[in-house]
C-alpha cells in the first residue's frame, strides 16, 4: 500500500449528498480482473453523456477545479461494497476524500488502498466548500501525522479523528493482511479450542 | 447486564483484541463470486501466500452472467474472462465452485440459505454488501471489500472494529397486502440511508417472529441500505424447520447439539442496545420509492414530500418527478422480479397468485429472474412457470440480472422500472434507467395494470 503522511494541494468540490459507489464506478465497468485503469470510468455517467462527450457542468470537467483532494457531501460511498470505487478514485489521482460522513464499507476500502477519508462536521464541510468555491486554486494542507486540515491564509484549522492502528498502516504503507498472517498461530489456536 | 444476540455471536468469534479497539474476528464461511474476488487472488499470488482454509469457502457465478443460453460460452469477452478466472482460481486453490450449469448455481445470497450452508451463530462474509441477507438466521453476515476478501483467504479472519448495536422492533399485525419488502422499505424511509452506519441491527417483535424465513431474508438483505453492515433476527422454530434436511444442514448426529446452541441465541431480556427504534405494524402500507436512494420511499397512496435540499431536488429531476406528485397510477413499461432481495420461491408464489388468469399490459416488459437453479426448477415444478408465461412474462435463467445491469438485462434510459431489487441509484439498472423499488406483489400488479397500483385498494 502507498504511504500517506501529508500533502498541500488544491481540492475539488462535489457538493452532492449520498454519492453511492454505483455513481463512483458503475457496475458495467467492474469486469476487469486487475486493479488498474478504473479511473477512466470514475463518475462515468456524471462525467460523460451517452455519446461519451464530457458533460461540461460536472465538476471534474471544469478546468478551474483540480487536485488530489475530493470534498464531497454527506454519506459518501454508500451502497455496494465494490472496492473498485476506491481503486477508481486513486487511479484518477485522488489521495484524500473529505466528507461529513462516510459509509462503512467504503471507508474501510479507502483505508486499505492508501486513500485517506477525512470526516469533518457539517459546518466544517460547508466552510471547506466555500473556501474552494471562493478561490479554486487555494491549497489545503492535509496532515495525517498531526491529524488536521489547514489553510493558514484564512485561519482554517480542523482537527480530525482516525483509528490509531489505521493511521500507523497509512503512514507506513502496511496492509492488514500482513498483521493477520503474523497472528496465524493465534488463529490456529482459536480453531483448536473451538473444535475441542 | 445481559448480552445481545449480536454480542453473543461476535464475542465467540474474537481471536484477539488490539489495543486500538480492533478485533481479529474469525470467519466461519466465506462466499465468493466472479466480480470481487480476482484481485484478491492476485494479492495472494503477489505475496506468495496460500489460501488458509479453502474448505470454508464457497464460490458461485452470479453478478455478470447472462440469463439466456447459459449452456453456451458467454458472449461478452470481459464477463467470460471473469468467469473463467474464477474457475481457474477455484481449481488452483481447491475451492468448491457452483459454476454455470451446476444445479446449485445461483445468486450467492440465495444459494447459501437454500443449501443449508447458512446457519445460526455463524460469521459469514462475502465481497458483496447484501451479505447481510444471511443475518435472517441469527448469523453475523456482512459485506467486505476485495482487500478484505484477500485477508480472509490468507487467514480466515478480518481485522475489524466491533459495530454498535441497534434494535428495530415492529409490533402488531401487518395489514393484508403488506409484505416483508414493504416493512423494510418503510423502516429505511423512516430512519434514512445513513442511520445504521456503524451499527449492527437486530430486528425484533411480532412482525419478524411471524415472518417466514424468506421474508426475514428480504428484510435483513436491505439492512445495508440504511448503512448497517448487517441485520439479524434471533433464530426460532421457523429457522430450525427451514434448515432441517437441507443439503449441508447438520447431520442427524450433530443436529441435537447444534440445536441446543442455536436455541441460546437471542438477546437477553436485560440486554442494552446503543440505539432502539419501535414501529407499529398497522402504520405500514405497500411502499414504493420515488427517488435515487432506498430511503426515498412513500406509501403508494402518499405524495412525494417537499424538496429538502439540492441533492433531493437533483434526485427528483433524475426521476422526472415533482414534489407533491402521487405515483399511484403512474404508467410504467418495465417490471423486474428478481435479485437477492426477492427471487426466492415465495416471492414468485406471491406474484403468480396475483397474476393467475390475468395478462400483462401490452406495453409492459415483465422479467422474471429466479435467484438460483433450484428456485428455477421449483417454479416449473409448482406450475408457476406456466402462469407467468400465459400472462406474457419472460422467465430467464438465474443471476443478478437487471438488479445491477452488468449483463445485457438493462432498462433503457428514461424508462421507469418497478423492481423488486434493492437499489434505485441513478443508472443502477442501466444508464439513465429510473428504478422504483417495490414488493413482488406491487411489481406483479404493475405489470398487469401497466401502471403503479395499490393492491390493497383493488
Amino acid at each position: 500500500m502507498e504511504k500517506f503522511t501529508r500533502l498541500e494541494q488544491t481540492a475539488i468540490p462535489l457538493d452532492i449528498e449520498n454519492v453511492d459507489t454505483d455513481q463512483i464506478i458503475p457496475a458495467r465497468f467492474l469486469k476487469a480482473t486487475n486493479r488498474e485503469g478504473f479511473g477512466e470510468n470514475l463518475f462515468r455517467d456524471w462525467r460523460f453523456d451517452e455519446n461519451n462527450k464530457p458533460i461540461s457542468n460536472f465538476v471534474l470537467n471544469k478546468t478551474n477545479f483540480t487536485g488530489p483532494i475530493l470534498v464531497a457531501g454527506n454519506n459518501f460511498g454508500c451502497g455496494s461494497s465494490r472496492e473498485h470505487a476506491a481503486w477508481a478514485l486513486t487511479d484518477f489521482g485522488f489521495k484524500v476524500v473529505i466528507s461529513s460522513f462516510f459509509a462503512d464499507i467504503f471507508k474501510g476500502n479507502a483505508l486499505n488502498n492508501g486513500l485517506l477519508p477525512v470526516q469533518v462536521s457539517d459546518s466544517q464541510l460547508q466552510t471547506i466548500f466555500e473556501a474552494i468555491k471562493e478561490k479554486p486554486n487555494r491549497k489545503f494542507i492535509v496532515d495525517l501525522v498531526g491529524q488536521y486540515i489547514e489553510v493558514p491564509s484564512i485561519d482554517l484549522h480542523i482537527d480530525f479523528e482516525i483509528n490509531s492502528y489505521k493511521k500507523t498502516c497509512l503512514v507506513n504503507g502496511f496492509d492488514d493482511i500482513d498483521y493477520l498472517i503474523q497472528n496465524k498461530h493465534k488463529i490456529e489456536e482459536f480453531e483448536r479450542k473451538r473444535n475441542a | 447486564m445481559g448480552e445481545t444476540l449480536f454480542d453473543k455471536v461476535w464475542d465467540s468469534h474474537v481471536v484477539n483484541q488490539l489495543e486500538e479497539g480492533l478485533h481479529v474476528l474469525y470467519i466461519d464461511k466465506h462466499l465468493i463470486h466472479e466480480v470481487t474476488s480476482p484481485q484478491a487472488f492476485s494479492v495472494l499470488i503477489d505475496k506468495n501466500i496460500p489460501v488458509f482454509r479453502p474448505q470454508q469457502i464457497l464460490a458461485t457465478v452470479d453478478h455478470n452472467v447472462p440469463t439466456l443460453n447459459q449452456h453456451l460460452p458467454i458472449k461478452d469477452e470481459l464477463s467470460r474472462n471473469q468467469v473463467a478466472k474464477l474457475r481457474k482460481n477455484c481449481e488452483e486453490n481447491d475451492i468448491e465452485l457452483y459454476g454455470l450449469g451446476h444445479p446449485y448455481q445461483g445468486i450467492v445470497h440465495i444459494i447459501g440459505p437454500e443449501l443449508g450452508i447458512t446457519q445460526p451463530g455463524m460469521t459469514m462474509v462475502c465481497g458483496d454488501s447484501h451479505t447481510s441477507t444471511h443475518g435472517a438466521f441469527g448469523s453475523i453476515a456482512f459485506g467486505i471489500g476485495t482487500s478484505q476478501v484477500a485477508q480472509v483467504f490468507a487467514s480466515q479472519c478480518l481485522l475489524v472494529s466491533k459495530p454498535k448495536s441497534m434494535r428495530i422492533t415492529v409490533d402488531g399485525k401487518l395489514k393484508k397486502g403488506v409484505h416483508p419488502k414493504d416493512v423494510i422499505l418503510y423502516i429505511i424511509t423512516q430512519l434514512g440511508t445513513d442511520s445504521g452506519t456503524g451499527y449492527f441491527v437486530e430486528y425484533a417483535g411480532e412482525v419478524f417472529q411471524n415472518m417466514s424465513m424468506e421474508g426475514r431474508m428480504t428484510v435483513c438483505n436491505m439492512s445495508i441500505e440504511m448503512g448497517s453492515r448487517g441485520g439479524m433476527i434471533a433464530p426460532d422454530q421457523t429457522t430450525f424447520d427451514y434448515i432441517e434436511g437441507r443439503e449441508f444442514a447438520p447431520s442427524k448426529a450433530e443436529w441435537k447439539q447444534k440445536l441446543k446452541y442455536w436455541k441460546s441465541l437471542s438477546s437477553d431480556p436485560d440486554a442494552m442496545f446503543d440505539k432502539e427504534y419501535c414501529f407499529n405494524a398497522a402504520e405500514i402500507s405497500p411502499m414504493i420509492t420515488y427517488g435515487t436512494n432506498p430511503g426515498m420511499g412513500i406509501g403508494i397512496q402518499e405524495q412525494i414530500p417537499l424538496s429538502q435540499n439540492e441533492s433531493f431536488h437533483r434526485s427528483l429531476e433524475y426521476m422526472g418527478f415533482n414534489e407533491g406528485d402521487s405515483l399511484n397510477n403512474l404508467p410504467i413499461n418495465f417490471v423486474f422480479i428478481g435479485s437477492c432481495t426477492n427471487s426466492r420461491i415465495e416471492d414468485f408464489r406471491v406474484a403468480s397468485d396475483y397474476i393467475k388468469g390475468k395478462r400483462k399490459a401490452e406495453n409492459v416488459n415483465a422479467l422474471i429472474v429466479p435467484g438460483s437453479q433450484q428456485v428455477a426448477k421449483q417454479i416449473q415444478d409448482e406450475g408457476l412457470g406456466e402462469i407467468f408465461e400465459e400472462a406474457g412474462f419472460i422467465i430467464r435463467q438465474p443471476g443478478c440480472s437487471a438488479c445491477l445491469a452488468m449483463n445485457d438485462d438493462k432498462i433503457p434510459a428514461g424508462e421507469y422500472c418497478v423492481s423488486t431489487s434493492n437499489r434505485n441509484f441513478e443508472g443502477r439498472q442501466g444508464p439513465g434507467s429510473r428504478t422504483i423499488l417495490a414488493s413482488p406483489l406491487t411489481a406483479a400488479a404493475a405489470a398487469i395494470a401497466g401502471k403503479i397500483v395499490d393492491t390493497t385498494q383493488l
